[in-house]
């Protein structure tokens, strides 16, 4: 394990757990449902934050097993952050309202300047 | 010191930017913003934990080389493949992509239990409990996503269903539970390696058993609950890594996903329980059957009574996305609203194959979000209504649904197409909805099917209109 500055006691973890539990509850609580398949696959999205935990296991893999596994396990989390961000992006995108609200569009995205794609 | 500081404020910043980006998304206006916000989170704290490299534990520190290649490679291959899968989907199969994408977290999260479990190290029993529930709850959910994909992708089609089977899944799950105990007992001993296999293999059965004799009307929300384990498992293994962003940011995606899964599931008038332990469409073999006769119109008829008609109600269903149609369905309604006519979209909750799903693939095609209507805000007005346009939906018009107990469906709550003056369906055939119930509002007097390909048939309907000019 590393042992680290972020070293925490048991009940440290719990109560970041019951403070992170009601942040995701009060944060969806008012969702409109036309969001409802963005919003899980944003969801989806985030938690392929274990990702950078498979990334520390593999970093310190000392047997082949344990390799393999890691590998497997960064691969899998990689994909879900990717997959999960990509698919998110692109229904969203898709959300506008009627003409009449539609702000300038020329203004904003100059010629010559095209959108990166983001992670 | 320096680079634990700087890792663990990375995982701060992660964690700020997701909070931020969940809030920004369960508005349209600002979630574009949510989610690019929430992406450069994610870019960063990986950023960051390259900088782990110069803090590993002194074991490891021959294999650096290897395990920092195979890393950057598992990295590349996993967001290529999912990048390149996830740009080219169609928006129809979108809930299944989802599925896969949650599934494959899960996956990850029990590889990084196993990869613990694998090792030697002196972890006290509280972390080691929870790493093993949290692979447990992982395992689950990666071969649980696995199968609702299949379901959702038309590979599996039927429930799996036999008897004795909620007595044999219990079974599987004391078993699971019991191997879990082992493991943990046994763990850094000589005899550690049986039972943690088996565990793996008995956790990732038990996915498979408990998805198989699920419905494919009730996968939304099943998706949704293992979207929530997915969180779950990750929040518990990132105790283990001593990783707080791990945590939060799990448990947000708990919690939110737990609450959405009940909000899905209310939606349905189903509880979790029934969704996970009761077999959708069992209790059939429905009472007497609708009375009556349908009578069918032409689309040209059908068109030109909603265009001299005041209001018009739209109620889209997943047939409508299988044929494609939803262009030609708004270039229908932009000639309705050019010639004055209110035309509104009803979206049942449920509608397609996921919360929201319907939605999604409305905007695809360009309506405004504004024209939307969810079913609270829309049920009264169907009494008001000169005529309600029913396209490839079924089962969430059944009146059935509010008055026979006997339905499979009853008490689901539904949209009240059937009140409108009214009301007009577009379907294939004669056949019954994704539930299999039948449905006595096509049989009804003020109901006129019109059969046909939605494609074609809103083609037609589109000619009809334009050929009545605009006045």
């Amino acid at each position: 394990m590393m042992a680290s500055v972020t070293s925490m006691t048991f009940v440290i973890a719990l109560y970041i757990f019951m403070l992170a539990a009601f942040t995701g509850y009060v944060v969806i609580s008012r969702v409109p449902s036309i969001l409802h398949t963005p919003l899980m696959s944003g969801s989806n999205f985030i938690h392929g934050i274990i990702v950078i935990g498979a990334l520390n296991a593999l970093f310190n893999a000392t047997s082949i097993a344990e390799q393999a596994i890691g590998f497997v396990g960064v691969f899998l989390g990689a994909g879900n952050v990717m997959g999960g961000y990509v698919v998110t992006d692109r229904m969203l995108a898709m959300f506008r309202p009627s003409q009449k609200a539609e702000p300038a569009r020329p203004e904003q995205e100059k010629p010559g300047q095209e959108k990166q794609g983001q992670p | 010191m320096f680079v634990e500081y700087c890792v663990g404020l990375s995982g701060l910043v992660a964690s700020g930017l997701f909070i931020y980006g969940l809030k920004a998304m369960s508005s349209p206006v600002t979630a574009v913003a949510g989610i690019v916000a929430a992406g450069y989170g994610m870019l960063f704290v990986v950023a960051a934990t390259f900088l782990n490299l110069f803090n590993i534990t002194p074991e490891a520190r021959p294999n650096l080389l290897v395990n920092v290649g195979l890393g950057v490679v598992a990295l590349l291959l996993g967001s290529l493949w999912a990048g390149w899968r996830g740009r080219t989907v169609q928006m129809t199969s979108m809930p299944q992509m989802v599925a896969i994408f949650n599934g494959m977290g899960g996956g990850s999260a029990a590889a990084l239990a196993a990869v613990e479990l694998l090792g030697n190290h002196d972890i006290p029993l509280l972390p080691l409990s929870v790493t093993v529930i949290g692979a447990l709850i992982g395992c689950i959910s990666l071969s649980g996503s696995l199968i609702a994909w299949a379901k959702l992708d038309g590979r599996i089609r039927k429930p799996f269903r036999f008897s004795g089977q909620r007595a044999f899944n219990a079974a599987l799950f004391a078993a699971t539970v019991v191997l879990a105990v082992l493991t943990v007992m046994r763990y850094a001993t000589p005899s550690a390696e049986l039972p943690r296999d088996l565990f793996f293999g008995a956790a990732l059965l038990l996915g498979v058993c408990m998805t198989l004799p699920i419905g494919g009307a009730d996968m939304p929300v099943l998706i949704s609950l293992y979207n929530a384990f997915t969180g779950l498992a990750v929040g518990l293994e990132g105790y283990i890594m001593n990783d707080p962003a791990l945590m939060i940011a799990g448990m947000v995606v708990g919690s939110s996903g737990t609450l959405l899964t009940a909000l899905m599931a209310k939606a349905m008038n189903r509880s979790l329980t029934n969704v996970l332990f009761s077999n959708f469409g069992e209790t059939g073999g429905s009472s007497k059957g609708p009375e009556g006769e349908m009578t069918a119109a032409d689309p040209a008829d059908a068109a030109t009574t909603m265009r001299y008609g005041a209001s018009v109600i739209i109620v889209p269903g997943y047939g409508l996305a299988v044929a494609q149609a939803q262009q030609k369905l708004y270039e229908f309604v932009k000639i309705l609203v050019a010639a004055g006519v209110d035309v509104k979209f009803a979206i049942h909750p449920v509608a397609g194959r996921m919360p929201g799903h319907m939605n999604v693939l409305l905007a695809e095609a360009g309506v405004p979000y504004d024209m939307i209507y969810d079913m609270e805000d829309i049920n009264d007005s169907f009494a008001t209504t000169d005529a309600a346009l029913i396209i490839g939906a079924n089962d969430v018009v059944n009146p059935e649904a509010l008055t026979d107990k006997a339905s499979p469906i009853y008490g689901m709550p539904i949209l009240n197409a059937y009140k409108a003056h009214q009301v007009f369906v577009i379907k294939r055939g004669s056949g019954t909805g994704y539930s299999g119930v039948e449905n006595p509002l096509f049989f009804q007097k003020n109901c006129t099917m019109v059969f046909g390909d939605a494609q074609a048939v809103l083609s037609k309907m589109v000619e009809a209109v334009k050929a009545l000019g605009s006045t």
